[in-house]
């Protein structure tokens, strides 16, 4: 039994959207509580976004590693312990899962390891919850209370049926983030920012990969353009990838899968040790007794307003479960808007979906935010597009990384950034310029009036911009 | 618990002012009703009333701060027996907010409940307007004025939805006074060697600047001439003022009034007012007297003119005139008319041309009555002839309906009997 059960706000899952909400809650002076069933941090730091960089970094290192010769330097029988690059990455999760409990602490915020479940007017059963990874819970069911009470419980992969994931053969993201030992070969199911960042992964480390993808090509929310320049270096580096294909059948075999995959009109048959099935992630709207209130549920989603309140006064969902997009950085500051119009603080502002940024840390990189050139003319807009290429940019060339493009989409009428389009080394650090300047409605005239250092990848964040309106100085 | 004093806003349309002079000082007892500050707005000065009683502790705002924003905190008020040691430790605890307890000074105002639609009374310019780049250059693009805009980013600022937002109304922007195109008078001034006194321009001739420079340049103006003969109005002036006994004095700019009032009640046509997405026909003849006074053009309104006795006006008009020269007036006493006079007959001005007060749609130039020779009947007299011009706004009154509107005030100035029907 805690010895609080009555709080301003009780915040259901402590992922990146619960764990923020609750600390600015703490910080504008509100008594909180964080129920969490599973693991502090949830999927982004314990099995997404912080776990899969960890193993992307080794895969880089590994795919430097043969390549040297290129920068001077000749190494031999280089070789990798599989176990301990997965180590690695469980460590970088648990120190940051460790923080969190930390931060948890310092605002004081009453954490509760178990299961919520609404119950109606402002209460909520904590009961006991067999998800938990090595912590202690709630003992015995409990109920507490909250004047306020955010769901933020995340999401998880979707399933297809005749393709549950079987932990052995056939992965999820969870699977394939803690492999046992390094399959030979492997086929991912769904080209989005998760089937491509662990189909790079697996290639890096040597695996031969194939990639399979329903639509006409990979990472579909991004620009065509910047689709196709990461699609083609992705098979540079010996991926395989099927666009316009479909996953028919599976058929297992003792330690592999081979897969029907009909593309053009005719099946192909795969066969790899290990199949991942990246094809998207449903919300969990499930046993948090939403039946108990007005909450309304539309495809999946909870249905929230711009300031996240739901149907039902004085609770309000955050995040994965609030709806697209499916983004780590969205849940937290949906938790912050949220708090402090709950706070009743001045200047807070509706999300703005088109200055969220998106990044994908595949070789190479893909980010972006905004419209791309393609929905830019589908809304109507007379664009200005600017294009700018590694291989004109002394940085990147020095770095060896001369594959790439920066695309910039302006309204051709007033000026505004209608979206960014980065491929090619390190664009996941670059996108936030562009980020500042859009959030902040920048035109190209304070683009091209900022001083860009040299030499720097963010030099051609400026060329670009200049490119757009028949200016680049470098290319 | 001190007591905030805070900028009132003297009109519905004020957002800043100049605390033009404290009446009381720091220490000073003060009652409810006891002026303590005047206050400059963009029209007049307007005297500033306590509303409750105690002694000034500290005053924030020194006499001659241009441009302080409604309810910014002006000065706190003590109340018995407080200290002021108090002061500080309320300030730092406000921090600027508006105190729970904050009484906004008054100043005697009664805004008519027939406030025009739109009469945005342009800002001062010039004052730190904060908006993203994208907001202004849509706002320069679509010639929306940002002061009018109120901003929902951060801190205020105007964003992009503010400007994409305003109403078509508020886009009538005062381009010019901001943006000076070419060398400024001063620095060519400088240039050249010129030599000149150079004066802070006032809140009233900003807004001069600003109204007019809207007007001229957004109104599409056309103008139509008449000479009007002036004897019969002479002469009824005339015996009026004898049977007056000295109760009243008409001035031939009072009958102009009363004709032009008389005149729109026949051609309504020309009581008129654009407002982007729909036309206003006003039903009353307010009409805008323009005055001259030592800091600039106002104009005072004789509201339903159409119903009010020749001696009505002309006493009106006297008391108007007096005050508007005093800076004096209530903002509702020169806000809101729905046609404008400018006389230049006194100066032996013969014709010229006005530019029209928005929103309104007309304004007449009165020109001196001369006496010069006339053909009546075939025969050459001499007679005396007032020249008017009307200015029309065409997108709200065409050429016709323009014409119309002076021949029917032409009717009735020159046979002023006329307007006893």
């Amino acid at each position: 039994m805690t010895a609080e059960t009555s709080f301003d706000i009780v915040v259901i899952g402590a992922g990146p959207g619960g764990y923020v909400a609750a600390i600015r809650a703490a910080q504008l002076g509100m008594k909180v509580a964080v129920v969490e069933g599973s693991h502090l941090g949830g999927i982004c730091l314990n099995w997404g976004c912080i776990p899969t960089k960890a193993l992307l970094k080794s895969s880089e290192i590994n795919h430097l590693l043969h390549n040297l010769d290129q920068y001077g330097f000749k190494a031999e029988k280089v070789t990798f312990d599989f176990k301990k690059i997965v180590e690695r990455s469980r460590a970088v999760s648990k120190q940051l899962t460790g923080g969190i409990g930390h931060l948890m602490k310092k605002n004081k915020i009453t954490v509760l390891m178990g299961l919520a479940k609404l119950q109606g007017k402002g209460k909520i059963e904590v009961s006991p919850s067999k998800w938990l990874e090595g912590v202690k819970g709630v003992e015995k069911t409990e109920i507490i209370t909250a004047k306020h009470i955010i769901i933020a419980t995340g999401a998880r992969a979707r399933v297809i049926p005749g393709f549950e994931p079987d932990k052995k053969l056939v992965w999820t993201y969870r699977e394939a983030m803690v492999p046992t030992e390094m399959p030979k070969s492997l086929i991912v199911v769904g080209s989005g920012a998760i089937g491509i960042e662990f189909a790079s992964f697996y290639r890096n480390m040597g695996a031969d990969v194939t990639v399979i993808e329903a639509v006409d090509r990979i990472m579909p929310v991004e620009d065509e353009e910047i689709s196709a320049i990461a699609r083609k270096q992705l098979e540079k580096g010996g991926m395989k990838i099927l666009t316009g294909a479909k996953l028919q059948k599976l058929d297992k075999g003792a330690n592999n899968v081979t897969a029907h995959v009909e593309v053009g009109g005719k099946v192909e048959k795969l066969t790899a040790d290990r199949i991942i099935m990246a094809v998207g992630v449903v919300a969990n709207t499930e046993n948090l007794g939403l039946e108990n209130t007005k909450v309304k549920v539309d495809r999946g989603f909870i249905v929230t307003d711009q300031y996240l309140q739901t149907g039902e006064p004085g609770v309000y969902a955050i995040g994965d479960v609030a709806g697209a997009p499916m983004l780590a950085h969205k849940a937290s500051h949906e938790g912050i808007i949220c708090v402090e119009k709950i706070a009743g603080l001045k200047d807070v502002h509706p999300m703005k979906k088109e200055n969220i940024p998106g990044c994908t840390y595949c070789t190479p990189q893909v980010a972006s935010v905004g419209l791309t050139e393609k929905a830019a003319k589908e809304k109507g807009y007379t664009v200005k597009v600017g294009k700018f290429p590694f291989i004109g940019n002394g940085k990147a060339i020095a770095l060896g990384e001369p594959e790439g493009l920066i695309k910039t989409v302006f309204d051709a009428k007033t000026g505004e950034l209608l979206g960014a389009h980065l491929v090619g080394a390190e664009v996941t650090e670059l996108i936030q310029g562009y980020v500042l300047g859009k959030t902040n409605e920048l035109t190209e005239a304070e683009f091209m009036h900022t001083v860009y250092a040299h030499p720097t990848l963010s030099e051609m964040m400026h060329e670009s911009v200049l490119s757009a309106y028949g200016r680049a100085i470098h290319f | 618990m001190p007591i905030s004093i805070l900028m009132p806003a003297l009109s519905p349309t004020m957002t800043e002012g100049k605390l033009a002079k404290w009446t009381k000082k720091e220490g000073d007892k003060i009652k409810p009703g006891e002026v303590i500050a005047e206050i400059e707005t963009d029209k007049a000065t307007m005297e500033v009333e306590a509303v409750d009683s105690g002694k000034i502790g500290k005053i924030l705002v020194p006499a001659g701060t241009e441009g302080v924003p409604v309810n910014k905190l002006i000065a706190v008020l003590l109340e018995d027996g407080e200290d002021a040691s108090t002061i500080d430790a309320y300030l730092a605890n406000d921090n600027g907010k508006k105190p729970a307890t904050a009484s906004t000074a008054q100043a005697e105002t009664k805004t008519t409940a027939a406030a025009p639609a739109a009469a945005p009374v342009a800002q001062a310019s010039g004052a730190r307007v904060f908006a993203t780049p994208l907001a202004r250059r849509i706002a320069k693009d679509k010639g929306i004025n940002l002061s009018n805009i109120r901003g929902s980013g951060p801190h205020g600022r105007i964003v992009k939805s503010d400007v994409e937002n305003a109403k078509p109304g508020a886009a009538s922007a005062p381009r010019a006074g901001n943006v000076p195109s070419g060398p400024g008078a001063r620095q060519l001034s400088d240039l050249l060697g010129m030599s000149y006194d150079a004066q802070p321009v006032s809140g009233m001739r900003k807004t001069i600047a600003a109204r007019l420079s809207e007007s001229k340049q957004t109104i599409p103006h056309f103008y139509l001439t008449t000479d009007c003969r002036i004897d019969a109005l002479l002469k009824a002036r005339a015996a009026l003022n004898d049977a007056a006994g000295g109760k009243y004095k008409l001035s031939v700019n009072d009958f102009v009034i009363k004709a032009v009032a008389a005149a729109l009640m026949k051609i309504p046509a020309a009581n008129m007012a654009w407002a982007e997405t729909e036309v206003l026909q006003y039903k009353n003849a307010d009409i805008s007297v323009a005055v001259a006074t030592p800091n600039g053009l106002i104009t005072p309104i004789i509201k339903e003119a159409q119903n009010k006795t020749l001696p009505q006006i002309s006493s009106e008009m006297k008391d108007l005139a007096a005050r508007a020269r005093d800076g004096k007036l209530k903002p509702s006493e020169y806000q809101g008319g729905t046609f404008s006079i400018s006389n230049l007959g006194m100066y032996g001005v013969k014709d010229f041309a006005a530019i029209i007060n928005p929103p309104q749609a007309c304004i007449l130039a009165v020109g001196a009555g001369v006496e010069q020779p006339v053909v009546e009947n075939g025969q050459i007299v001499v007679g005396t002839v007032m020249s008017v011009t009307l200015s029309v706004d065409h997108r709200v009154v065409d050429g016709a309906v323009g014409a119309e509107y002076l021949k029917a005030f032409k009717d009735c100035i020159e046979n002023p009997i006329l307007m006893l029907v």
